[in-house]
């Protein structure tokens, strides 16, 4: 038996035990992505979009699902604050697939919500019903998956007008004995003219086999901007699948940052909708891979009116033999006229055995535009190797210098100042090969 | 005077070409020696064996550095015992200012030389000061290494970190390629004024303009990876008369 059929059985054994503690909506759209799954299975190398990366595979391990919601009641808050220095934030915690809310944060400001959509729902069924799924629902299968299975979906609401001052920091921890798959979900809805900074950490606390699925959906309202930075640091055994859909509204803003600095096995992808002219988004990821880490990025920015800006940054870092996937595609639609779209891919692979694998693509249909995209593969650059070495820094130094360089001007565009503080710090860290493993939690050191 | 470098038959390939066929060169401490001859005679390559870049190898001969086998040891290390190559084509670094360059370079010298790191404040007068010997604007210290910069530009970054790092034997590879005439004097008289007794200089250039300018103690032509000529300062005059054509003829 394979594992779609599996997990086709397990879903339709426990049907009453998912959907027990969950909200109408979770459930009603969970019966719709599961017809979809169950007919599609998950996605094959022979998937254009999966060509490099195998996910099925990382399915079959015989994992176990919190279904009964066991996680829920532990408490991970004493033990793992993550802190990132000189920077306030307004926590919560997500272990496993559970939300935990943290009774110690400071108050937010008027009408801003943030918490379980089980919770929340119950409150507001009109502004679940209108959001939850309705950007992921023409996701792929993997997709479909999370939906079918997703228990719990944290949410932030921020109204109109409303500016959240400190940055929202949302930490995911794998805390577990066995293997284990997750399926986590988070809803953004930002009103006209509010803004946030939202940080999302990943962490794995297991050196077990572990798989969490993902799916966050932002809504970004007229005028609205948010900044999302996305920090995953797992570890080897893990397989995180990470889809991103962002909607976005006239003159609205959205900067977003996904640094992968430790992992097993990663696939990310980003999907952002200009849907008013006058949006602007920019987009950009650092991947750094060493041993058998496997990181693939694919975006899909789709400028559906005119007048928008998206810029594009992807660098990936391979050592040994790691392997990088990087896919973006810019889709400027017929009415996206006075569209300015710019998209970089630099890729550094420091072994003969690391492999990239990069495809950007532009598909414009309208007719005034300023458009353009690159791509390079490369080594570091010897006749700098040896500059440096001739001015008396040593090789290996030189080379940490040359790769923190690179790595830099993705962390630069980081606007959080006390973050980029602590990224270049933990990049550095990583380089030196002070960050092999995920200990509880890097940033607090 | 005692010996500073000693160079003896020295021969050396790249991609399996011989391009030095047996150089033999010795430079006394305080010495200015010029290195002269026409495109190819091995000019740039000599500069190169002699800070250790990885694309050229040693076939036959040795080099005494300081009494040390100079051949022995890394390219970082001949940097730490004092030999400084002011670069013909200085690299572009993208993304590594000077300033954090130059701290990383003065360190891992101090390092081998068991000195403890320089504080912050130290280091910064130390940038001011040197900086002002060439001229290189404030602004330019904040810049990626070399990234961007004119010719001229290059150039005095070159002689800036020669000054920061203070070397007992600097190699000026053709320093005044790509300069004009204000730029050749602003890098010349910086060298000049690093210029101590116990430090020596090779300087490597085609024509006489840069020795106007740096007063060399003895003249060497180099033809077809040899060492042909050696005279004083007059030869640089009888070049400039003559050209290159009767050493090839006599050679």
């Amino acid at each position: 038996m394979d594992c779609v059929q599996e997990y086709i059985e397990l879903f339709e054994n426990n049907r009453t035990l998912i959907d027990g503690p969950c909200c109408k909506k979770l459930n009603e759209e969970r019966e719709k992505a599961f017809v979809r799954f169950k007919t599609e299975g998950f996605p094959g190398l022979k998937d254009e979009n999966w060509r490099h990366t195998n996910v099925a595979k990382k399915f079959a391990t015989n994992f176990g699902m919190d279904l009964g919601r066991k996680s829920a009641t532990s408490n991970i808050k004493g033990s793992f604050t993550c802190d990132v220095p000189n920077l306030k934030t307004y926590k919560g915690y997500v272990l496993n697939d559970n939300f935990v809310a943290d009774e110690n944060n400071r108050l937010l400001p008027e009408g801003v919500i943030i918490g379980s959509i089980n919770e929340i729902a119950a409150l507001h069924p009109e502004l679940i019903g209108k959001h939850y799924n309705s950007l992921a629902e023409k996701g792929d299968s993997t997709v479909q998956f999370n939906t079918s299975f997703a228990q719990e979906c944290m949410v932030l609401y921020v109204p109109k007008n409303v500016v959240i001052e400190e940055t929202v920091q949302i930490i995911a921890l794998l805390q577990t004995n066995v293997e284990i798959l997750t399926n986590r979900r988070l809803l953004v809805i930002m009103e006209e003219n509010s803004h946030a900074s939202l940080l999302l950490c990943d962490h794995s606390a297991t050196e077990r086999e572990s798989l969490s699925t993902s799916v966050t959906e932002i809504f970004i309202g007229r005028g609205a901007s948010l900044n999302l930075y996305e920090l995953e640091e797992t570890t080897d055994s893990n397989t995180r699948l990470g889809n991103l859909f962002v909607r976005q509204e006239h003159d609205s803003r959205f900067n977003h940052c996904n640094i992968t600095l430790t992992n097993g096995f990663t696939r990310n992808y980003v999907e952002v909708v200009l849907d008013g002219e006058g949006a602007e988004t920019n987009i950009n990821g650092l991947a750094i891979g060493d041993k058998m880490q496997h990181i693939d990025n694919r975006t899909l920015v789709d400028h559906r009116k005119g007048h928008c800006t998206s810029n594009e940054l992807y660098k990936y870092i391979l050592d040994e033999n790691s392997t990088g996937v990087f896919s973006g595609k810019m889709l400027i639609r017929t009415v996206a006229q006075q569209t300015v779209s710019q998209q970089t891919n630099r890729n550094l692979c420091l072994t003969s055995c690391a492999h990239m694998y990069a495809q950007p693509q532009l598909e414009i249909y309208a007719d005034d535009v300023k458009c353009s995209h690159g791509s390079t593969v490369g080594q570091l650059d010897e006749n700098a190797l040896f500059y440096m070495q001739q001015r008396g820094i040593p090789a290996e130094e030189a080379r940490h210098l040359l790769m923190y360089a690179f790595a830099g001007e993705v962390i630069d565009n980081i606007k959080l100042e006390a973050l980029r503080e602590r990224l270049h710090i933990l990049v550095e860290k990583r380089f030196r090969g002070e960050l092999n493993h995920c200990k509880g939690c890097n940033l607090c050191k | 005077m005692e010996n500073l470098l000693e160079i003896r038959n020295l021969h050396a390939t790249i991609d399996g070409k011989e391009i030095l066929k047996g150089i033999n060169l010795t430079v006394k401490a305080g010495e200015v020696h010029a290195i002269m001859g026409p495109n190819g005679s091995g000019k740039s390559t000599l500069s190169n064996v002699l800070v250790g870049h990885p694309a050229y190898t040693v076939t036959e001969g040795e080099i005494i550095y300081k009494g040390k086998n100079l051949l022995e040891l890394a390219p970082e290390d001949r940097s730490h015992e004092g030999l400084f190559l002011s670069f013909q084509y200085p690299v572009e670094i993208p993304g590594v200012s000077i300033t954090n360059f130059m701290r990383a370079a003065i360190n891992a010298k101090r390092e081998y030389l068991g000195q403890e790191p320089m504080n912050a404040t130290e280091f910064l007068k130390m940038m001011r000061e040197k900086r002002a010997l060439v001229n290189l604007d404030s602004k330019l210290a904040n810049r990626s290494v070399n990234e961007g910069f004119s010719g001229g530009e290059k150039k005095r970054n070159e002689i800036f970190q020669m000054a920061m790092l203070e070397p007992t034997l600097s190699i000026l590879d053709e320093t005044d390629s790509g300069l004009d005439i204000d730029a050749l004097r602003i890098v010349a008289e910086g060298v000049n004024k690093l210029k101590r007794d116990d430090t020596s200089s090779l300087v490597i250039t085609h024509y006489q303009r840069l020795l106007d300018y740096i007063k060399p103690d003895i003249v060497h032509i180099l033809y077809n990876g040899k060492i042909v000529k050696t005279a004083g300062p007059e030869l640089v005059m009888e070049l400039e008369e003559r050209g290159y054509d009767w050493i090839k003829n006599e050679n």
